[in-house]
């Protein structure tokens, strides 16, 4: 029998099929995706600055990717009431407080509302938050629901939701990572702001981490005779680390680079694709949007 | 002298025709595929020794981790894999349908572009001139060179089958010639939309995930089946117990195999993500069909087997084959978080899939196929021997532990209460048994090249001895047996 055009046909059809369902329908959804606004209004992603970018091929060219992934995961979302301010009616304010939490009492209430703005109330779901916000915005108090992406990256403090399409638009090469095999670096320019730092753990992992499991990557250094008075941008190791007296250690451009790269990553602002609520501290812009967010 | 073609056990007429057609080009695929394997098994084990000590080869920055695994890698997949794969292909095109291989001299011109190309991708990474996608590291101008060579070789693979004598089309023979035609189309996507002329954001590692399922479940997955689907019923001395459940095995693995792509985690649309774990977890069909359909080859018959020196390395694919779909499988189906995808199972995974089954299996077939393109056994059964147990317990050592490593990794990370680093340092003592393995399968390919390299270079001696007493012969006629 002769199956050869039949199953050419199949395998062309599984081949197809695979082709328009992850590169041509992706194509046409995100190939264009453009710049978003953040819930705040601002525009997000702006492209990351010159010396930033070509951080990444050195990111890129030193493999980081296989080791470093940047994708946050989320596993869901909790929703708080925000308590702002106790309004003019403390009485009532207070009684709605004790209504829906009903151990909570009325000394307890009280003292409650003396420290405000705070977050009162973490629930899973929206209706609730929102049933609560609504009965103490009646009772006077001004009140909000904020959006607090959970999971295990996010308690780690490695970001403060999902890493998104978004993220990445003008990245290139997109090196997301495969593997965890040192922590994830969506937010490692939020996480650790300093420069410094980074030169010293690209440097010397050890130095910074005790019992770091990176290897370090002195090639990206330039030891170097001590001039007239140290150069300004020389490492300060500890002794362990530190060259032979009479030499200073330098970042060569790559390592300049990549630190510049890896102070600019930073995904972490709110998304309509990925919300969140800023934290307390700033909460009259926020509210508005979170509001709309939460449709 | 001319003893050596004297005692060459070369078959009656068609497969003679065949072997020698084959002779040059397979010698010499395979032989550059066991040097480029033993050379990225050298790599894999410097990688793996930094496990134990990070400052091991530190300063060269060619030497960084993040430089020799994906040359490994590309050295495996590439150097090994592939090239080893198209050996075995453009043979069993050209034996099953009862002709001479087309075109010898295309294979080895393509067998010259495809080792520059591997060349000049693995150099190309360790010089920092990686891509940064898993499976296509390999810069643009490795790209051209590689895609040149697996042209000319394919071209010809497809000319065996065009020109075939044999009407009847066999299993393995559409395995092999879907398997050719894959690679280009996957290959050209892949390096235009994310090497040549990049994509924007996050299409970009999709593409390369696309690129790298389908190569690895789907290419590998076919020509290691087509070996496993021909060898396996020739040793067992009996038919393929069903073509229509192989029918139903290719159809399905090619169908989901190309559509199990994007990680869990992965930031991008939920229906992409979703669709790739459905996908995955549909494998279950073509593991459950190859396992019955080899199992109904190989009932009753297991007391024939073991004849062979190459039979134990099929006898560990066939198990290899299932237990890597599996891992794959459980792996989703319990990956409640998504973050199992992120730790060293997911290597764990690919180790099985490439090296307990698709590796073995192209063992299988060097082990099977040489020695009659020789026309003479390897030098050394031993080592034969001596190979299985090493490349069987290495790649052991290797998957067994990552898997299990990855999972309690998995555990771990997914409680924030529990310090990154020192969910990191509880792998660590799997990852130092691995280099064991590590170890073990570099000794193991050693041998393997050892054996190959004396297979050769005896030909190539008798060879010449044939032709020196030809020569020799034509002035001293009277010696010549009348």
């Amino acid at each position: 029998m002769n199956y050869g055009p039949l199953i050419f046909l199949a395998a062309f059809f599984a081949l197809a099929a695979s082709w328009f369902q992850f590169v041509l329908a992706p194509m046409v959804q995100l190939g264009s995706l453009p710049q978003t606004n953040t819930l705040t209004g601002v525009t997000y992603p702006l492209a990351r600055p010159g010396e930033a970018a070509q951080g990444l091929q050195v990111y890129r060219a030193n493999g980081c990717a296989v080791c470093h992934s940047q994708q946050v995961g989320q596993r869901g979302t909790v929703f708080e009431v925000e308590l702002t301010a106790a309004g003019t009616n403390r009485a009532a304010v207070a009684e709605v407080l004790g209504a829906l939490q009903p151990g909570l009492g009325s000394g307890a209430a009280e003292r409650l509302l003396d420290s405000l703005p705070r977050t009162w109330l973490r629930v899973k779901d929206k209706e609730t938050a929102e049933g609560a916000q609504k009965r103490l915005t009646a009772a006077g108090a001004k009140a909000q629901v904020g959006i607090v992406p959970t999971g295990p990256d996010i308690a780690r403090g490695w970001g403060k939701r999902r890493t998104v399409a978004e993220d990445f638009i003008y990245d290139d090469p997109v090196l997301p990572g495969d593997q965890r095999v040192g922590p994830d670096l969506a937010n490692v320019g939020g996480r650790l702001p300093d420069v410094n730092w980074h030169y010293r753990h690209l440097y010397a992992p050890r130095a910074e981490v005790a019992d770091s499991t990176m290897p370090p990557h002195r090639f990206l250094f330039e030891r170097r005779k001590l001039g007239k008075a140290p150069s300004p941008e020389a490492l300060r190791l500890p002794p362990a680390y530190a060259p032979e007296p009479g030499y200073e250690i330098v970042p060569r451009p790559e390592a300049r680079a990549l630190a510049a790269y890896l102070l600019s990553l930073r995904a972490d602002a709110p998304l309509f694709a990925a919300p969140l609520t800023a934290p307390l501290p700033a909460p009259t812009n926020a509210a508005s949007a979170a509001g709309a967010s939460t449709k | 002298m001319s003893q050596p073609r004297a005692s060459t056990p070369l078959p009656a007429s068609g497969a003679s025709a065949t072997d020698l057609s084959c002779r040059l080009p397979g010698l010499a695929l395979f032989l550059a595929a066991a040097l480029w394997l033993l050379f990225g098994s050298v790599l894999a084990l410097l990688a793996s020794i930094k496990f134990h000590t990070p400052n091991f080869l530190a300063d060269p920055a060619w030497l960084t981790y993040g430089r020799i695994r994906p040359a490994a890698g590309g050295a495996f997949l590439y150097g090994f894999g592939m090239q080893a794969g198209l050996a075995m292909t453009l043979w069993m095109m050209a034996r099953l349908g009862r002709t001479a291989l087309a075109w010898p001299g295309l294979v080895m011109a393509g067998a010259f572009f495809w080792n520059l190309g591997v060349a000049a991708g693995v150099g190309g990474i360790l010089s920092g001139d990686s891509t940064g996608f898993p499976a296509l590291e390999f810069p643009s101008y490795a790209a051209g060179l590689i895609f040149i060579g697996y042209v000319l070789m394919a071209a010809s693979g497809v000319l065996a089958f065009r020109q075939r004598r044999e009407r009847e089309v066999y299993v393995s023979q559409w395995f092999l010639l879907t398997a050719l035609f894959w690679f280009p189309w996957i290959y050209s996507t892949a390096q235009m939309l994310v090497v040549l002329g990049p994509a924007r954001g996050v299409l970009q590692p999709l593409i390369a995930w696309w690129y790298s399922a389908n190569l690895l479940t789907v290419w590998f997955g076919l020509v290691g089946l087509a070996g496993l689907f021909y060898f396996v019923p020739q040793a067992a001395g009996g038919e393929l117990h069903s073509r229509y459940l192989a029918i139903f095995s290719f159809w399905t693995l090619t169908l989901f195999g190309s559509w199990a792509v994007a990680p869990a985690l992965a930031p991008l649309p939920a229906w992409i993500t979703v669709w790739s774990r459905v996908a995955t977890v549909l494998l279950v069909l073509p593991l459950l069909t190859v396992m019955l359909n080899l199992h109904g080859t190989l009932r009753g018959r297991c007391s024939l087997l073991r004849q062979t020196v190459a039979q134990p390395f099929f006898q560990a694919a066939i198990p290899g084959f299932a237990v890597a779909l599996a891992l794959r499988i459980l792996g989703v189906l319990f990956d409640a978080g998504g973050l199992l995808h992120l730790t060293w199972f997911a290597p764990a995974v690919a180790q099985c899939w490439l090296y307990l089954f698709f590796a073995m299996a192209m063992f299988g077939a060097a082990y099977t196929i040489l020695p009659r393109l020789a026309g003479r056994d390897f030098p050394f059964p031993a080592l034969v021997r001596a190979h299985f147990w090493l490349a069987l317990l290495g790649g052991a050592l290797i998957v067994a532990p990552w898997a299990a490593g990855g999972w309690l990794e998995a555990a771990r990370e997914s409680d924030p209460a529990i310090p990154f680093l020192a969910v990191v340092k509880s792998t660590l003592m799997f990852l130092r048994i691995s280099t064991i393995g590590e170890l073990l399968l570099a000794l193991g390919h050693l041998v393997f090249l050892v054996n190959l390299g004396s297979l050769v270079a005896r030909l190539c001696k008798g060879l010449a001895m044939t032709a020196l007493a030809e020569a020799t012969a034509e002035t001293r006629p009277a010696e010549v047996r009348a």
